[in-house]
């Protein structure tokens, strides 16, 4: 499995004032698979995220040693473009944040700060990106209607498919579905399980059984440091460590 | 039991006691407006300027202070916007927010906004003499925008901090620069910007002593920024102090007027915040 990897993590240590949270984190990331991060509340799986795509860069006082290599390149490096790191990577939050302007241009926005001008261009990258989130069908006749009007579980879809508007390689997810009901959900499951053709995925999420589903391989993370890393059924049910076992049984949250 | 009670209903009695004072005193400072404007509030109060002799009583109006008002509050209104968004975005953008230095600009122009108006008037004043300006429109509406400024900025800079961080996330996410993610941002607070507006606007239409040296008096209305101009406030200033009854009550008419043009604008803002919140996020 670490043949070929998308994204490899090097000696990753992220300091935020004297707090550690993560520590020593060294892990190869495949092409085109689902890879889901679990652990306990407060354990870094939010940071290890967004650590991929240098997302806390503006928060104060943080110190960021080790590399994190995506397609070879270090991220870190001091002259690696931010923007062009970022784009290669679609964010998809806890809750969904649509822009505040109409469907159509929820999803033109990322296209058009990349250079897309036209119009006919746009049209069709609007289409692909709601059809391949399944929204189309729903929205096609108000694609000009503000994107809160939107329930929030088609917002959500909204924001994967303006994330896949800019064409990127890597999908993360920060617990995606933790405010969408059940059937919002499962679509939402469904949609990565169908991406991982395509993209490489990683998710955090607090749900087992949603880390079991969706995933191919399972980063259990624990007090800043990556306890156990392994196929999905491995880690959760004949898991090496005795720590993964106590979590996935429920002894630790 | 009983002291409790007794407590509960103590405090009732004062809160609706001064809730009582509170909008009785409006209702007063409204009526007493409305008793004494109304029988002067004619026609050609508000669409001629003052004839020869309007100030002993005779024929006229006021246009050129409603002109002159509208021009000065309008003027440093637009332009205090286009400096205070830019710092706002700034501060809480560029500066992280919470940094030391964000918060000593906070500081700053917290200190600038308790600043009494005429300190604003006089610093204008000083400005104008130095750069050999007289008393005109631009140096009234120089003067008053200095005056909101600290208004504008720091109301800007609390609606900023309501915009959700994931908000920001999203377009760095797709790869936006900060200035892009800025942009997305400014679309997110248009409400807020019509509720700085209001203040703002009603600041400067109603301040006396930021326009008392800057902008001077004119009976006619201003056709360049170098001509002085009339403001309501001066002009129900110099009214008031006039011994005859007519031009007193002409005073009343003119500050019935003020307020119709404060109410004007603080519906049409509310109207329009509704109206763009309609399409941002939460």
């Amino acid at each position: 499995m670490t043949h070929n990897p998308h994204i490899s993590i090097q000696h990753l240590n992220v300091q935020i004032g004297n707090q550690e949270i993560l520590k020593d984190i060294s892990i190869n990331i495949p092409n085109k698979k689902v890879v889901s991060i679990i652990g306990p509340s407060g354990c870094g799986k939010t940071t290890l995220l967004k650590s991929l795509n240098r997302l806390f860069d503006d928060t104060a006082d943080i110190k960021v040693s080790g590399k994190v290599l995506v397609d070879g390149e270090d991220i870190y490096a001091p002259d690696a473009e931010v923007t062009h790191i970022r784009k290669k990577m679609g964010l998809l939050s806890q809750r969904p944040y649509p822009l505040p302007m109409s469907i159509y241009d929820n999803i033109a926005y990322g296209p058009r700060i990349h250079g897309t001008r036209k119009k006919s261009e746009l049209d069709e990258i609007v289409e692909t990106q709601l059809k391949a989130t399944g929204l189309w069908n729903e929205v096609k006749d108000r694609l000009n209607a503000p994107a809160t009007r939107l329930s929030i579980g088609q917002q959500q879809r909204l924001c994967l498919a303006r994330g896949l508007a800019v064409e990127p390689e890597i999908i993360l997810g920060d617990e995606s579905t933790s405010a969408l009901d059940p059937v919002s959900t499962s679509i939402i499951e469904d949609l990565f399980i169908k991406l991982k053709e395509k993209y490489t995925i990683v998710l955090v999420t607090h749900i087992l059984r949603q880390a079991r589903r969706v995933s191919d391989y399972i980063i259990f993370v624990y007090m800043g440091q990556i306890i156990e890393f392994g196929p999905t059924e491995e880690v959760l049910l004949n898991p090496k460590q005795e720590l993964t076992r106590e979590y996935v049984k429920g002894y630790i949250s | 039991m009983i002291r409790r009670k007794l407590e509960e209903n103590f405090f009732r009695v004062l809160m609706v006691l001064a809730t009582i004072l509170v909008t009785g005193s409006f209702f007063l400072i409204v009526g007493t407006i409305l008793y004494r404007g109304v029988p002067f509030m004619t026609w050609d109060m508000v669409s001629k300027i003052p004839g020869g002799g309007f100030y002993i009583g005779k024929e006229g109006g006021v246009l050129n202070a409603i002109v002159g008002s509208l021009y000065v509050a309008g003027g440093a209104t637009i332009l205090g916007l286009f400096i205070s968004i830019p710092v706002a975005i700034y501060i809480n953008m560029y500066l992280g927010g919470r940094t030391w230095l964000a918060n000593a600009l906070r500081i700053a122009f917290d200190v600038l906004f308790g600043i009494p108006s005429i300190v604003y008037g006089a610093f204008g004043f000083l400005i104008m003499v130095y750069f050999g300006i007289r008393a005109s429109l631009l140096g009234g509406i120089v003067a008053v925008t200095l005056l909101v400024i600290p208004i504008l900025v720091r109301t800007l800079d609390e609606v900023i901090r309501t915009v959700p961080r994931e908000l920001r996330d999203a377009t760095s996410a797709l790869g936006a620069t900060r200035w892009e993610t800025a942009k997305v941002v400014i679309r997110q607070i248009r409400p807020g910007v019509f509720t700085a507006i209001l203040l703002s606007f009603g600041r400067a239409v109603g301040d006396v002593a930021s326009v008392l040296f800057t902008a001077g008096f004119s009976d006619n209305i201003p056709t360049s920024l170098h001509q002085p101009t009339a403001t309501l406030p001066l002009a129900i200033f110099f009214q008031l102090g006039s011994p005859v009854a007519e031009v007193q009550g002409r005073a009343y008419a003119s500050a019935l007027i003020l307020t119709i043009i404060v109410l004007i604008i603080t519906v049409l803002s509310s109207i329009l915040a509704k109206q763009f919140s309609k399409n941002t996020s939460r």
